[in-house]
């Protein structure tokens, strides 16, 4: 057998299935970030680039913490630091990381137009497989989180793999082994649901009575989830859309729109074909050439 | 009198002939590479193109050259075009030019009505290709437009790509179907009967010594 995993349960610009007899019988997987327990150490973000063999150009400060400033080809995550005062005049340092939620109905996927160049395995992570992709950028328009990014150099689209590679071979994430705190912590998502479960009444037990598991059902739920202390306001951790969904417009252009644009082409063409053996062609008879005629010299 | 003591009319001299094939061929090929990343049953059309990135890369381009084209066209074709009170009584006896009787119609000039509108359709098919097409091209400009924008303009480009398609296929078909008509546009030249036939109004014009393309 070839270097093959068997396990896809959803390929991009693919009607037909995919090999996967092998399931996810453990469950599927999740990471799950604490955000409150998180300090911004940004030891998440160097366990990715030390694992994955990548180096962002070194940017300059934009006046906040978040460093590099945004996500980008050679950043797969980061931490993005909010500022929030509370009704009680305390201040608040929100830190979310950033990077792919790996969704279970992926955006990205579902706009791709290449054949498998995105993937979905049957641990639920959503991977790309860049010697398919074609850089259109669809998956950009698709995405619900703005997580993908593409490549000035080589046109393709990167994000991050939830280190597909780690996790094939039982190993958890990068930047769930070098977490310091143990906000990022990995397994089964039933398991991180408990977990989180757990966090959340402490929260609660401690005034955070807004404290929730970010796991939103928009997109099927999530393979990476949040726990937030003010779940109840997604918005305060940089802009964390609170109901995130595929597009309505993406849904159009993805789904209603390919079967009805391809048969109505179709339809048209058979519509003249049908008129031609029905009428015959159009031409021009003797009768037409002699009046024709007649007219021209009528003329002259 | 035989026939051949009376010429050809000229229809399309050389030049517009020439537009009109850069044209027809910047669409098949637009077509083409458009549909393979439209639906994953045509990816494989990305093959003429060497591959789904070329497909890519080139589409956005190829577009544009056929929009340059269209534009020197209706440059030429484009005054010839415009609706007239008589183009809709015409229209109104639709069902007598499919059914090949249109002398029971107003007499059509150079274009008739059918032709006219479907140019037309053509026009606001390419602005709105051109201008969706633009918000959509991730290497140059997506970065400029909000997301929810970009998302509308890949709605509005696969539908403006739908209507022009059929557009054209009901173009070509009408160009099969009127025989003597890709002969006007190969050779430039119909028969006087053709003339006298199809676009009466145009024929007078030409006998008149105007008409010309």
């Amino acid at each position: 057998m070839a270097l093959q995993s068997l396990d896809i349960v959803r390929r991009s610009a693919t009607t037909t299935p995919s090999p996967q007899v092998r399931e996810a019988h453990t469950g599927e997987v999740a990471k799950l970030i604490d955000v409150t327990k998180c300090i911004g150490c940004k030891a998440c973000q160097v366990a990715c680039m030390e694992w994955n063999d990548l180096r962002d150009e070194i940017g300059s400060c934009t006046g906040h913490y978040d460093n590099p400033a945004d996500l980008s080809e050679h950043s797969w995550t980061l931490m993005r630091f909010s500022e929030h005062e509370t009704a009680a005049g305390d201040l608040e340092w929100l830190i979310r990381k950033d990077g792919c939620m790996h969704c279970a109905d992926p955006g990205c996927l579902k706009a791709c137009p290449a054949p498998g160049a995105i993937v979905q395995y049957a641990n639920g992570i959503v991977d790309f497989n860049e010697e398919h992709c074609i850089g259109c950028g669809y998956c950009v328009t698709g995405c619900p989180f703005d997580v993908p990014r593409i490549s000035k150099k080589d046109h393709k689209a990167y994000k991050c793999t939830l280190c597909s590679d780690r996790v094939a071979v039982g190993l958890e994430p990068a930047c769930v082994k070098t977490c310091p705190t143990g906000a990022i912590v990995f397994g089964t998502k039933d398991d991180m649901k408990r977990h989180a479960a757990e966090r959340v009444e402490d929260l609660k037990s401690r005034g955070f009575e807004h404290a929730g598991l970010y796991d939103p059902a928009g997109v099927g739920g999530t393979h990476v989830m949040y726990v937030l202390h003010h779940a109840d306001q997604p918005h305060l951790y940089a802009d964390l859309p609170a109901e995130p969904k595929i597009s309505a417009m993406v849904g159009l252009w993805k789904g209603m729109s390919k079967p009805l644009a391809l048969f109505a082409i179709a339809a048209t063409a058979f519509a003249g074909f049908l008129h031609y053996i029905g009428v015959g062609p159009n031409e021009v008879d003797e009768d037409d050439e002699a009046a024709a005629r007649r007219e021209m010299e009528e003329t002259r | 009198m035989s026939a051949r003591t009376f010429p050809r009319i000229i229809r399309y001299r050389a030049s517009t002939r020439i537009k009109h094939w850069i044209v027809a061929i910047g669409f098949v090929l637009a077509a083409l590479s458009g549909l393979a990343m439209f639906h994953p049953s045509l990816f494989w059309l990305g093959n003429l193109f060497g591959g789904g990135t070329w497909t890519r890369l080139l589409h956005p381009f190829v577009g544009v050259a056929m929009l340059v084209a269209f534009a020197l066209l209706a440059a030429t074709v484009g005054g010839d075009n415009r609706m007239q009170r008589h183009d809709w009584q015409w229209l109104r006896g639709w069902r007598e030019v499919v059914a090949d009787r249109e002398r029971e119609l107003p007499e059509a000039g150079r274009y008739n009505a059918g032709q006219k509108l479907l140019y037309w359709l053509i026009v606001l098919c390419l602005v709105a290709l051109l201008l969706s097409g633009i918000v959509i091209w991730r290497a140059y400009f997506s970065l400029f437009f909000p997301i929810e924008l970009v998302r509308f303009a890949a709605v509005v480009h696969a539908i403006a790509a739908t209507v022009l398609v059929c557009a054209i296929v009901v173009h070509v078909y009408a160009a099969i179907w009127v025989k003597g008509s890709v002969r006007a546009m190969t050779r430039g030249t119909v028969s006087p009967g053709w003339a006298w036939k199809h676009h009466h109004a145009w024929f007078r014009e030409v006998l008149r010594g105007g008409g010309r393309d």
